[in-house]
């Protein structure tokens, strides 16, 4: 690991006004860290900010304000959260393992960076980690890489749980930076891959997330649900949060529907909730919305088994909600 | 930089290079070669502490962003002489083999047990569910066991979790 400076920041202002070129936030480490020793990530200075008073839940108006400093584990265990956002508690409970959790901080889980083998291995090219010098993955080990959205560049998938619950509640993202505050509403925190793949989100260098806003709940029934290899402390091949909100009259008023696993980013599917609102909730309509999201689908020759089990489960869990 | 870490009830104050693990200063600096390294990665749990009462995987926290902290170690958990009840039921439960992932899995089990709450696999999120069989497996992935000794692991947490 190359050697650093470490300070901790006493609060967000100071966070900003140490950081300069070669600066990175320290959240819980749990993923910095192992980049640093996988030589991934080479910062000259980690300004800690896992310690900033950032560290609450609290309402706000209709809504809640979820701190960056949260950690995982507060935030799925937190009253508020399991009784009005249980699919946000779910997702972050279906996350790593305890441990883990416990050290995770709600900003660190955003911008996490993608599981791809090449960009963790720095004797192989990857243009996210170097950029022009190549994308192996698209000829490779793609099993578990984007079937949607991605680039001739770049085909990564984002790896976060929560960040799929948050894209289909509209949280909306605080920053503070050398530029001033502003607010960035989910999914548009992450990026797709164009021809910049070093570029996960619209951050620009030297922003700090300082907290989550949760608009009210929206109506209806929630789940999210993650499909993976193994039952537990695994990354999702597909993941899904959905709201389905019916009328009495069996038509659907209201729907979100994002995906984990499949791109880039969290996924917002805008094609199906569009295709479903008003119609007949059931399975024909469940299935035709999906196909119509999934239509722009560009499956690599070995993740194509994505298409079929995102299909899958965005049927199946909106047959779940229906009532 | 120096650091002061209150490690398992004793001040220790220690001058760490910014790069060390906290698994690195427990078992090379402080001769506390309890906790395991099995992967260096967060990926298998043998290196598993308490730390302010939580658990966490001591090779991902790095040593100065500790300062301050309370450490508990696997050579902390018993009380003088007396085994921690978790110690007790492993021995009992013969929950090992080898013996490597078992301090991870004592002091994961012992943050677990403290922590209540619901986990991803029960139903309603509202609730604080008993601590099954199913439970226990869910909230203890962190810890891999090489040698597959989890049915005892298991029945020995549930146990003391009664
Ligand atoms: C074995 C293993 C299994 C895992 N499984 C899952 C899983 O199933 N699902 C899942 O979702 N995740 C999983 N994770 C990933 C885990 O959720 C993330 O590592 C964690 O959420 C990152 O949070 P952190 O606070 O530790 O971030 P850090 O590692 O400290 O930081 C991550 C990034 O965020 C930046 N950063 C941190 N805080 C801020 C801030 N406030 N503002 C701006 N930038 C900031 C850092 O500079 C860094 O680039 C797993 C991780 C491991 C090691
Ligand atoms: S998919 Fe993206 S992250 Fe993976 S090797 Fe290609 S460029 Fe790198
Ligand atoms: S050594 Fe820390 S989790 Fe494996
Ligand atoms: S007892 Fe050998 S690894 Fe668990």
């Amino acid at each position: 690991m190359r050697s650093f400076e470490y300070a901790r920041a006493a609060d967000p202002a100071d966070a900003v006004a140490r950081f300069r070129p070669g600066t990175m936030y320290l959240g819980g480490g749990t993923n910095l860290v192992d980049l640093m020793r996988l030589g991934v990530a080479e910062p000259e200075y980690l300004v800690d900010v896992s310690r900033l008073p950032l560290d609450r839940v609290e309402p706000d108006g209709e809504g809640l304000r979820v701190g960056a400093a949260v950690r995982n584990s507060d935030l799925g265990a937190h009253p508020l959260v399991r009784e009005r956002y249980p699919m946000l508690a779910r997702a972050v409970l279906s996350g790593a393992s305890g441990q883990i959790r416990n050290m995770a901080t709600v900003g660190g889980n955003l911008l996490q960076r993608t599981r791809c083998p090449y960009f963790q291995d720095v004797s192989k090219p990857c243009n996210k980690r170097l950029p022009g010098s190549g994308c192996p993955a698209i000829d490779g080990d793609h099993s578990n890489l984007a079937v949607l959205g991605h680039s001739t560049a770049c085909v990564a998938t984002h790896p976060s749980d929560m960040a799929v619950a948050l894209a289909a509640l509209d949280a909306r993202v605080h920053v503070t930076g050398p530029g001033g505050d502003r607010v960035i509403p989910m999914p548009g925190l992450h990026r797709l891959p164009g021809d910049e793949p070093g570029r996960d989100t619209v951050l620009e260098p030297g922003e700090l997330v300082t907290a989550v806003l949760l608009p009210a709940p929206p109506p209806g029934a929630s789940r999210y649900r993650k499909v993976r290899e193994r039952a537990s402390f695994a990354f999702a091949l597909v993941s899904i949060a959905a709201v389905l909100d019916v009328a009495g009259d069996g038509t659907v008023r209201e729907c979100r529907i994002a995906l984990g696993g499949v791109a880039h980013a969290p996924w917002r599917c805008e094609r199906a909730e569009q295709a479903l609102r008003g119609a007949r909730a059931g399975e024909e309509s469940f299935g035709r919305a999906a196909d119509a999201e999934l239509a722009q689908a560009r499956p690599l020759p070995r993740n194509a088994h994505k298409v079929p089990l995102a299909r899958n489960l965005i049927v199946r869990t909106l047959l779940e909600l229906a009532p | 930089m120096e650091i002061t870490l209150q490690v398992n009830g004793t001040r220790r104050t220690v001058e760490v290079d910014p790069r060390v693990s906290l698994l690195d200063l427990l078992r090379e600096r402080l001769g506390l070669t309890g906790s395991k390294k099995g992967c260096d990665h967060g990926q298998c749990g043998a290196c598993t502490v308490l730390i302010d009462g939580r658990r966490a995987n001591a090779c991902l926290a790095l040593a100065v962003a500790q300062d301050g902290s309370d450490i508990t170690t696997v050579e902390g958990l018993a009380d003088g002489d007396r085994p921690h009840p978790l110690q007790a039921a492993f021995i009992e439960h013969d929950a090992f083999q080898c013996g490597y992932c078992t301090p991870g899995q004592l002091c994961s089990a012992a943050g677990m047990l403290a922590e209540g709450g619901p986990s991803a696999i029960t139903d309603d999120l509202a609730t604080d569910p008993a601590l099954t069989a199913e439970e226990v497996r869910e909230r203890m992935s962190g810890n891999l066991c090489r040698c597959g000794a989890y049915p005892n692991i298991v029945t020995a947490i549930v146990e003391v979790a009664r």
